[in-house]
């Protein structure tokens, strides 16, 4: 038992953290696929899925029984080690930001004093796993996914890095758990809208979802970087799109919208996490409604956002925040 | 700069008008008619396969066996059959054939029918393998109350 007591924390912490964390990416996924194809439904004035289970419930769950049942394909002139590793790829980096994420103030398995910049630079290692994905296929549309993806990741992480950056400069710490103790006060929203604003737009146009869903515009490119993909490794795709809306949600969460902070609730002891999720959740469905509602831009207006009206003003929103906190 | 800074609120504008839009979709009610549980209304003037009218004091069909939608269908789509009954005056009706693959619904057989026997049905469930599933005995139905 001495061999035990004697070990660091951290052995326990990090094995148990990663377990939930995983077990949540999971679920979330199955949460909010059903979730966007509801909303996508009555914003249609349809019904979604109805069929398997009450309302569709079990709708994601069999689907998902479905993809993990079908056969890894891999094409004829693909690379077929790369081929293989990218869904992996795309899979684990968006996971790991979960490592730092402070739920609530004892539910966050390490608090890294940079995590700020672990968790972009775990979120931008994404971008390089559709680009193996779009390299290895061998195939003309999912290259051209790629190419569109790493343009637009260059594009839009700019302005995500700039608008963090002033919120890190009011806070004057990279640390995620400091940044959500400051705003006990006052929600950094109220004192940095504009770099909330420019964060949530850029972080939409990251996750790849429309309407900045070039990468895999299905009219253009068939499936875009995943057209080859087949079975469980679409899936993993699939899971790592989804689980970057709740990275980049729960960022802005944390970051902008005061993380945990927020009254007790009657009932609920953990009120914290509640808080965090209900604020996440409004987030993703904020970005559903997003989807269901605008058009897919073109690709020069969307470079043209991100560097004619993005970056000049995130620019622009970092000189002043620097200035007002010197004084 | 002015263009600059006009496209950016016209644009914002637009956005959150479409937003608008699509969450008043949201709570609005659905439109999806929920197939085999749930029907729409059929209107009455929904123009099925023809069928026989039930005379409701007599309880039987009121075909006089006259012929007339025989001659009248542009289609040949009816075959009626009669017998004369010893000691009746009238004929009978024995069979009253309609062969629906031939219909076009036109409604000159319901028009030309002079005691009102035919009507239309509001039966639109119509699928079938074979052509002959089509050949309806309209007397047949009208006792069985179904095709």
């Amino acid at each position: 038992m001495d061999f035990i007591a004697n070990l660091p924390p951290h052995f326990f912490r990090i094995p148990i953290a990663l377990t939930l964390v995983i077990s949540l990416v999971f679920i979330n996924a199955l949460i909010m696929v059903y979730l966007e194809r509801k909303i996508a439904g009555h914003m249609q004035f349809r019904l979604g899925p109805m069929e398997v289970g009450w309302h569709g419930l079990l709708q994601t769950a069999i689907d998902a029984v479905k993809l993990m049942s079908k056969q890894l394909i891999v094409p004829d002139k693909a690379h077929t080690r790369l081929f293989r590793i990218a869904p992996l790829l795309a899979f684990t980096p968006a996971v790991l930001p979960f490592a730092v994420m402070p739920f609530a103030p004892n539910l966050q398995a390490v608090d890294i004093n940079i995590g700020v910049i672990f968790i972009i630079a775990m979120a931008s290692l994404n971008v390089m796993a559709i680009f193996v994905a779009g390299w290895a296929s061998n195939n003309k549309y999912a290259l051209l996914g790629a190419m569109r993806s790493v343009s637009q990741n260059i594009a839009y992480e700019i302005p995500v890095l700039l608008s963090l950056l002033s919120a890190v400069f009011v806070v004057g710490s990279f640390s995620l758990g400091d940044i959500v103790g400051y705003q006990g006060k006052i929600w950094l929203f109220i004192v940095q809208p504009l770099a909330f604003l420019i964060y949530f737009v850029s972080s939409v146009a990251e996750t790849n979802r429309a309407p900045f869903d070039l990468p895999e515009a299905e009219s253009e490119l068939t499936a875009g970087f995943h057209t080859e993909y087949s079975g469980m490794a679409f899936a993993l795709f699939f899971l790592g799109e989804y689980t970057e809306m709740f990275v980049v949600s729960s960022i802005a969460t944390a970051v902008f919208l005061g993380g945990w902070h927020g009254f007790p609730l009657p009932f609920f002891e953990y009120s914290s996490v509640v808080w965090f999720l209900l604020k996440t959740y409004f987030l993703m469905f904020l970005m559903i409604w997003f989807r269901w509602t605008f058009p897919r831009v073109r690709f020069d207006q969307l470079l043209n956002f991100s560097w004619k009206y993005l970056i000049p003003f995130s620019l622009v929103n970092l000189l002043i925040t620097a200035v007002v906190v010197k004084l | 700069m002015k263009k600059y800074f006009g496209e950016l609120f016209t644009g914002a504008k637009s956005l959150i008008e479409g937003m608008i839009i699509t969450i008043k979709a949201f709570f609005s009610p659905v439109v999806t008619v929920q197939y085999p549980r749930e029907k729409n209304i059929i209107p009455d003037a929904y123009r099925g396969h023809v069928v026989m009218v039930l005379n409701e004091k007599t309880g039987e069909h009121k075909c006089i066996a006259c012929g007339t939608c025989e001659r009248a269908c542009p289609s040949n789509c009816f075959k009626i059959l009669t017998e004369k009954k010893e000691g009746e005056k009238k004929k009978t009706l024995t069979a009253f054939y309609l062969d629906f693959t031939k219909c076009s619904l036109c409604g000159i057989c319901v028009e030309s029918c002079p005691v009102g026997a035919i009507e239309y049905s509001n039966e639109y469930n119509l699928a079938g393998f074979t052509k002959e599933e089509f050949h309806y005995d309209l007397l047949k139905c009208l006792k069985e109350t179904s095709c």
